[in-house]
C-alpha cells in the first residue's frame, strides 16, 4: 500500500558522490531536501580506485570547491597521500592526486550530511517516479512511502538493474555485492526516458600482508602536500606509498590459455567498456606485442589490509584471477580479499538532458553521474552539483546555471555529453577543453568563486578569503609591472649575470622579466626587492607572465567562440519548419534542441551548411 | 562568425576581361587602402565617397604593383550585403583578380563561403522574407555543388596526399596529448618524433602548396616581358614567338609605342608576352608614356627577356635597362642578330656583366634560338614547384588558404617545441589540426582522442 510520508523540495536518489553534491547543494541553496540511499553504509562510496584527482580529474575537483561543492574539502580530510603529476609539462596540465582512505572518506562525508540543516537522509529503494503532464510530483519508495516534491535529481551510478559478472557467475548486484535497484529503469522507460547499457569493471583486492614490497617500486607522496580545497588547513599527516609492479610474460599466458573463459570474449557482456580503462585480458589480447603492464598496488585506507590493484580490472573467473594475481612479481603469495568483477548497468543516454541538466521530457527530472554515461567520481560529483543547483533553482524558479567550454571543465563535461553522441563510458580528459590553457586547477577559484557566492553556495568566510586573495593579486600584480630595471641598475645587473640571463638593452618591467625561463618570483623575493608572498599569489604571477602570450591567444579564441553561444536560438523552435536542413542534421538537431548556435554547431551531424540554414530560418522568423 | 572581413572573386571563373574581388564587413575600406595606391595623389580610399570610382593599384607585400584596379566603395547600409563593401575591378583578368584576392586574405580577410554575400544581405535586411528560400537553395546547392566537388577531389591523389598529412599531425598531437592526459601510462614525450612529424607535415604542406603554384603556372599562366633598349628586335622577338606577323617592325627607333600583348602557347603554359616599348629617355611625350606603361609590364611579369642586339654591341643604355629590372627574380638575356657577322658582343662581356643570368644565342629573323627560349621559360617558371609526381596540381584557392593557416601553426609550435611548455604547444597544434582537418571535414581533435586509445594501452 502506497501511503503519504512526507513533502519534500528536491529529492535526489542515490548517496554516491553526484548524490552527496547535488544534495548537499540543493539544502544549501534552501530546499527542503531528501538523499536517498540503498545503504546507509555506503554513502560516497569508492567501489573503483582508491584515488580522487588527476589530469582534467583534479580541474573538476578544484571548480567543484570553488562553486562551493564538498569533494575537495572531503578528499582533503580524508587523503592518505597527495602528488602533482605531469610537474613540467605546463601550468594548463600540473594536477593533484589524492589516495583515499575509503572509509574516512565516507565517514567524513556522513557527518557533513547529517550535520545539513534542510536534508534529510533516508535508507529507501525508489521504486517509482510520479510524473504528472509530464512534471515529475512525487516518488515512491519500494515499501509504499510516497515523498511529494518538486523536483528530483537520479544518480544511481551503476546501480539501474546492475548485473555482475566474474567469469561463468553472473548475478543481478550493484556495485561492491551492493542491492541493485531493478524496478526505477522501468518506471524511466514507461515516462519516456531511452535507456542503454554500459559495462565497467574493477581488479581484485588483495591483502597487504601476502604481498612482498621489496620486489617493487614505492611511490611516496609529496613532501609537501597540497589540498584540493581553497579553503582547507595545509596538510600534515603522514603520507602513504604506492607501489609499482608489472605483469610478465607468464601472466600474458594465464589470461590467453583461459581466454575461452573471459566473459568478455564468450558474449557475456553486451554493455559498451571504456576504452581509457580495458580489462586486463582485453589489455593482453589488444596490446600482445607488449611483454609487460605496469600495475599499481594502493592502499585502500589506513585502517585497512586492502589494497587496490590498479591496471587489473578484470571479470575472469576467479581462480584465473588468483593464478593471474601469483604470476605478477611480489605477488607470488598472495591473498585476495575481494574478487574482480565486470558490472552492466542502465544510462541515461546524455542527448536526452538540457546543458542544466535536466531531462527535456520530464520537467523537474535531473540525471547526474553514472547514470549520464560518465565515469569517474569527479565528473559524477561535478555533475551532481550542477544537478542539485538547478533542481534548488528550479524550485525557487530561477534561470538555471550552464557553465560554459571557456569558464569551466565542467562546462566542457556537460556540454560534450549533451552535443556528442556517447558510445561509451565517457571520461573527462585535459584534450578535450579546446581552451585547456585558460581553466586550469590553480585558477579555478578566480574562474568560479564568483558564481558560487550568487548562486548562494559560497560562504561569508570564503568569500572574504577570496576578495581579500584577488585584492592582494592585483596589488602584486601592479608592483610587477610598474616596477622597472634599467642597464644601469647595478644591483640587478648583478643579478641577471649571475643567473645566466642576458643583459638589460632598455628599461624592463619586472612582469616581462619574469617572462624569462631562468627568472621566477623567488628570485625577486630572494633579492629582497619584495617581501615574501604567499604561496598561491606567487604562483599566480609566475602563471599569469610567463604564458601571457599564449593565454592571449586563446582569449582570442574565446571571444569568436562566445559570439557563437550567444546567438541564442529560441524553445519553441520547430526543426520541421526549417527549409533546408539536411535530413541528419534535423534529427540531431531535434534530438539535442541546442539553446545556442554555438552549441548547435558542436553536435555531431550538424554541418556549417546547416548552421547557416538555421541563421537564415531565425532571422525570417524574427522579422515576422 | 558573421562579423568578420569577407572576401571573393565574385565574377564567374574563366576568361573575361575584367574581374571583381569583393570584399564585406565592417572595416573593409580600411583594410583594403592598406594595399591600394591611388593613380592620382590624395585620393586614399578612406576620404572617398560611396559610389566613386578610384583608378589605381594593388601593391604586394614588397610595395610592387600587383594589378592595375577601379575600386568602388559602399557604406552601410547602403551596399549588397547592407555592410561597409570594398569592390575592387581587376583589369589584368582572372590571373590577376586571384593574385588580388590572396593579398586582400593576406590582410587577415576571410574567404567567403559559398553564397555567403547573398546570405548576409538577408540578415541584413537587404532582401525580403520571399527570398530567403532562394537564398538556402544557394547555399545548398553550392555546397552541394563543392561537396560533389570535394568529393571528386577526394578520389583524386590530393585527398590521399592531405590525407597523409593530416595522419602525420594527428600523430604528433596523439604522442603529446596521451603524455598529457596520461602521463604514468605513457611515460615522456618524444619530442625527436614529434618534431619529426611536424617537419614533415610541413614540408608536405609547403611541396603541396608549390603543386598548386605549379598547377596556376600551367592553368592560368604566366606573363612574360620582353624588354630592351629600342631596335634590338623585341617585336620580331614576339613575332618569332607567335609565328606570325602582328606587331608592326620597322627599322625606325620608337615604332612600338604602347604596350603589345599577346597569347601564347609555351610548353603548354598560356603565356601572356608584353612587347615593351624601347624604354630610353626621351622628350616625346607620347612615347614617355608608352615607357611608363612599359615598366609598370615589366614589374608586373612574372619573367622578363632582356634582349640584346649583338650587331650594336653592349652600351650604357643596356646596362640601365638591367639595372632597372633589379626586383625580377626571372630575367633570361637573349642576345639577338646572332645571324649578323658582326659580333660585338663577346662571351666574356656577358661573363662580366650577367654573370647570374640565363643566356641564349637567338637569330629571331631566322628562328634560332626560339625553341630553346620557349624551353628556359618552361624551366624557369616551373623551377622548384616540379618536384610532386605524386601530386595533382589542382588545389584550391580555399586549400591554399587553409594550407598556409596550417603551415602558421605548426611553424609556431615547431619554433617553440622544448622551449615552452607542452601544454602552450598545445594551443597551436590544436589551431594546426583545425585547419588542417577543413580540408577534409575530419575532426582530428576527436580522432585524436580515438588514436591515444588505439595505439597506447591505457588504464586502471
Amino acid at each position: 500500500m502506497i501511503y503519504q510520508a512526507g513533502n519534500y523540495e528536491v529529492v535526489v536518489i542515490g548517496a554516491g558522490h553526484a548524490g552527496c553534491e547535488a544534495a548537499l547543494a540543493s539544502a544549501r541553496m534552501g530546499c527542503k531536501t531528501l538523499l536517498c540511499t540503498l545503504s546507509m553504509e555506503h554513502i560516497a562510496l569508492m567501489p573503483c580506485n582508491p584515488s580522487i584527482g588527476g589530469p582534467a580529474k583534479a580541474q573538476l575537483v578544484r571548480e567543484i570547491d570553488a562553486l562551493g561543492g564538498e569533494m575537495a574539502i572531503n578528499i582533503d580530510k580524508a587523503q592518505i597521500q597527495m602528488r602533482i603529476i605531469n610537474t613540467g609539462k605546463g601550468p594548463a596540465v600540473q594536477a593533484l592526486r589524492a589516495q583515499a582512505d575509503k572509509q574516512e572518506y565516507y565517514r567524513e562525508m556522513l557527518k557533513i550530511l547529517l550535520a545539513q540543516p534542510n536534508l534529510d537522509v533516508l535508507m529507501a529503494e525508489i521504486e517509482d517516479l510520479e510524473i504528472t503532464q509530464d512534471r515529475v510530483g512525487a516518488v515512491i519508495t519500494k515499501t509504499g512511502a510516497r515523498f511529494k516534491c518538486q523536483a528530483v535529481v537520479i544518480t544511481s551510478g551503476t546501480y539501474l538493474k546492475g548485473r555482475i559478472i566474474i567469469g561463468d557467475v553472473i548475478y543481478d548486484g550493484g556495485p561492491g555485492n551492493q542491492f541493485p535497484a531493478q524496478k526505477l529503469s522501468a518506471s524511466l522507460l514507461n515516462n519516456g526516458i531511452e535507456l542503454g547499457r554500459f559495462k565497467t569493471g574493477t581488479p581484485p583486492r588483495i591483502n597487504r600482508r601476502s604481498v612482498d614490497f621489496s620486489k617493487m617500486t614505492e611511490q611516496p607522496g609529496d613532501e609537501r602536500p597540497l589540498t584540493f580545497s581553497f579553503i582547507s588547513p595545509r596538510i600534515n599527516r603522514p603520507q602513504l606509498s604506492c607501489w609499482l609492479t608489472h605483469s610478465t610474460a607468464q601472466t600474458h599466458q594465464i589470461v590467453m590459455d583461459n581466454i575461452d573463459r573471459a566473459p568478455m570474449f564468450t558474449g557475456v557482456i553486451k554493455g559498451r567498456g571504456p576504452r581509457y580503462c580495458p580489462s586486463f585480458e582485453d589489455k593482453v589480447v589488444r596490446f600482445s606485442h607488449k611483454d609487460a603492464h605496469q600495475l599499481f598496488v594502493e592502499p585502500e585506507g589506513r585502517h585497512t589490509d586492502e589494497m587496490y590493484v590498479q591496471g587489473l580490472n578484470t571479470s575472469l573467473p576467479e581462480d584465473v584471477q588468483m593464478a593471474v594475481l601469483k604470476s605478477i612479481p611480489g605477488l607470488e603469495n598472495v591473498r585476495i580479499m575481494r574478487t574482480g568483477y565486470a558490472i552492466e548497468y542502465d544510462y541515461v543516454p546524455p542527448a536526452q538532458l538540457k546543458l542544466s541538466l535536466e531531462t527535456k521530457a520530464i520537467e523537474g527530472l535531473f540525471t547526474a553521474g553514472q547514470i549520464n554515461g560518465t565515469s569517474g567520481y569527479e565528473e559524477a560529483a561535478a555533475q551532481g552539483l550542477v544537478a542539485g543547483i538547478n533542481a534548488a533553482l528550479k524550485v525557487q524558479e530561477k534561470e538555471a546555471l550552464v557553465l560554459k567550454r571557456n569558464e569551466a571543465f565542467i562546462g566542457v563535461l556537460i556540454d560534450d555529453l549533451v552535443n556528442k553522441d556517447i558510445d561509451e563510458p565517457y571520461r573527462l580528459l585535459t584534450s578535450r577543453a579546446e581552451y585547456r590553457l585558460l581553466l586550469r586547477q590553480d585558477n579555478a577559484d578566480i574562474r568560479l568563486t564568483a558564481k558560487g557566492r550568487e548562486i548562494g553556495l559560497v560562504d561569508d568566510r570564503r568569500w572574504q578569503d577570496f576578495n581579500s586573495k584577488m585584492e592582494t593579486l592585483e596589488k602584486t600584480k601592479t608592483l610587477f609591472q610598474q616596477n622597472t630595471f634599467t642597464p644601469a641598475d647595478l644591483e640587478a645587473t648583478a643579478f641577471l649575470k649571475e643567473k645566466g640571463s642576458a643583459p638589460l638593452k632598455d628599461r624592463l618591467s619586472w612582469w616581462d622579466l619574469l617572462k624569462r625561463p631562468e627568472i621566477g618570483v623567488s628570485d625577486f623575493e630572494n633579492m629582497n626587492w619584495i617581501n615574501v608572498l604567499d604561496e598561491d599569489i606567487a604562483e599566480q604571477i609566475q602563471i599569469q607572465s610567463k604564458y601571457q602570450g599564449y593565454i592571449a591567444k586563446q582569449q582570442e579564441q574565446v571571444k569568436k567562440f562566445e559570439k557563437m553561444e550567444n546567438r541564442r536560438i529560441p524553445v519553441e523552435i520547430d526543426y520541421d519548419e526549417v527549409y533546408g536542413l539536411a535530413n541528419e542534421a534535423r534529427q540531431r538537431l531535434k534530438e539535442v534542441r541546442p539553446t545556442s548556435m554555438g552549441q548547435a554547431s558542436r553536435i555531431t551531424g550538424v554541418n556549417p551548411a546547416d548552421i547557416n540554414v538555421l541563421y537564415i530560418y531565425l532571422e525570417k522568423k524574427r522579422r515576422n | 562568425m558573421y562579423d568578420d572581413i569577407i572576401g571573393a572573386i565574385s565574377t564567374p571563373l574563366g576568361e573575361g576581361g575584367i574581374a571583381i574581388v569583393r570584399v564585406s564587413g565592417e572595416g573593409a575600406i580600411e583594410k583594403i587602402n592598406k594595399v591600394f595606391q591611388p593613380r592620382a595623389p590624395g585620393k586614399d580610399l578612406r576620404s572617398r565617397k560611396p559610389f566613386t570610382l578610384t583608378l589605381g593599384y594593388i601593391k604586394d607585400e614588397e610595395q610592387g604593383i600587383l594589378d592595375e584596379v577601379l575600386v568602388s566603395i559602399m557604406k552601410s547600409p547602403r551596399s549588397y550585403t547592407g555592410e561597409e563593401m570594398v569592390e575592387i575591378n581587376c583589369h589584368g583578368g582572372a590571373l590577376a583578380a586571384k593574385r588580388c584576392l590572396q593579398r586582400v586574405l593576406s590582410l587577415g580577410i576571410r574567404l567567403a563561403q559559398p553564397g555567403e554575400f547573398t546570405q548576409r544581405a538577408f540578415l541584413n535586411g537587404k532582401m525580403d522574407a520571399v527570398q530567403a528560400e532562394a537564398v538556402i537553395d544557394i547555399i545548398r546547392a553550392k555546397t552541394e555543388r563543392g561537396l560533389k566537388l570535394a568529393l571528386k577531389q577526394m578520389e583524386g591523389k590530393n585527398s590521399q596526399y592531405i590525407k597523409s598529412l593530416e595522419d602525420l599531425l594527428l600523430e604528433a598531437n596523439m604522442l603529446l596529448e596521451a603524455s598529457l592526459d596520461f602521463s604514468e601510462d605513457i611515460g615522456d614525450l618524444d619530442y625527436r618524433r614529434v618534431r619529426e612529424l611536424m617537419e614533415s607535415s610541413r614540408d608536405g604542406i609547403d611541396k603541396m602548396l608549390r603543386a598548386g603554384e605549379l598547377g596556376d603556372v600551367y592553368k592560368e599562366g604566366i606573363s612574360v616581358a620582353i624588354c630592351g633598349k629600342p631596335n634590338v628586335g623585341k617585336s620580331s622577338l614576339l613575332n618569332a614567338l607567335l609565328r606570325k606577323e602582328r606587331a608592326i617592325v620597322t627599322d625606325v627607333p620608337g615604332t612600338t609605342r604602347d604596350v603589345i600583348e599577346e597569347y601564347v602557347n609555351i610548353q603548354g603554359i598560356p603565356v601572356k608576352i608584353i612587347d615593351t616599348a624601347g624604354i630610353r629617355d626621351t622628350s616625346d611625350l607620347v612615347e614617355k608614356i608608352g615607357i611608363d606603361k612599359a615598366r609598370q609590364a615589366i614589374s608586373e611579369a612574372d619573367l622578363v627577356v632582356l634582349v640584346l642586339d649583338v650587331e650594336a654591341g653592349m652600351t650604357e643604355e643596356d646596362m640601365n635597362i638591367y639595372r632597372s629590372l633589379e626586383k625580377q627574380e626571372r630575367i633570361i638575356l637573349l642576345i639577338n642578330k646572332d645571324d649578323l657577322m658582326a659580333k660585338n658582343i663577346k662571351q666574356k662581356d656577358i661573363e662580366r656583366h650577367f654573370s647570374s643570368l640565363d643566356v641564349i644565342w637567338a637569330s629571331t629573323k631566322d628562328d634560332i634560338g626560339i625553341q630553346s627560349l620557349a624551353e628556359m621559360i618552361e624551366k624557369k617558371v616551373t623551377a622548384g614547384l616540379a618536384d610532386n609526381e605524386q601530386l595533382e596540381f589542382t588545389v584550391s584557392l580555399r586549400q591554399k588558404e587553409l594550407l598556409k593557416e596550417a603551415r602558421q601553426y605548426i611553424q609556431e609550435v615547431l619554433e617553440a617545441l622544448e622551449l615552452v611548455p607542452m601544454d602552450c604547444l598545445g594551443v597551436d597544434m590544436q589551431n594546426a589540426l583545425i585547419s588542417l582537418g577543413q580540408l577534409t571535414g575530419r575532426d582530428l581533435k576527436e580522432e585524436s582522442i580515438d588514436r591515444i586509445f588505439r595505439e597506447f594501452c591505457i588504464g586502471k
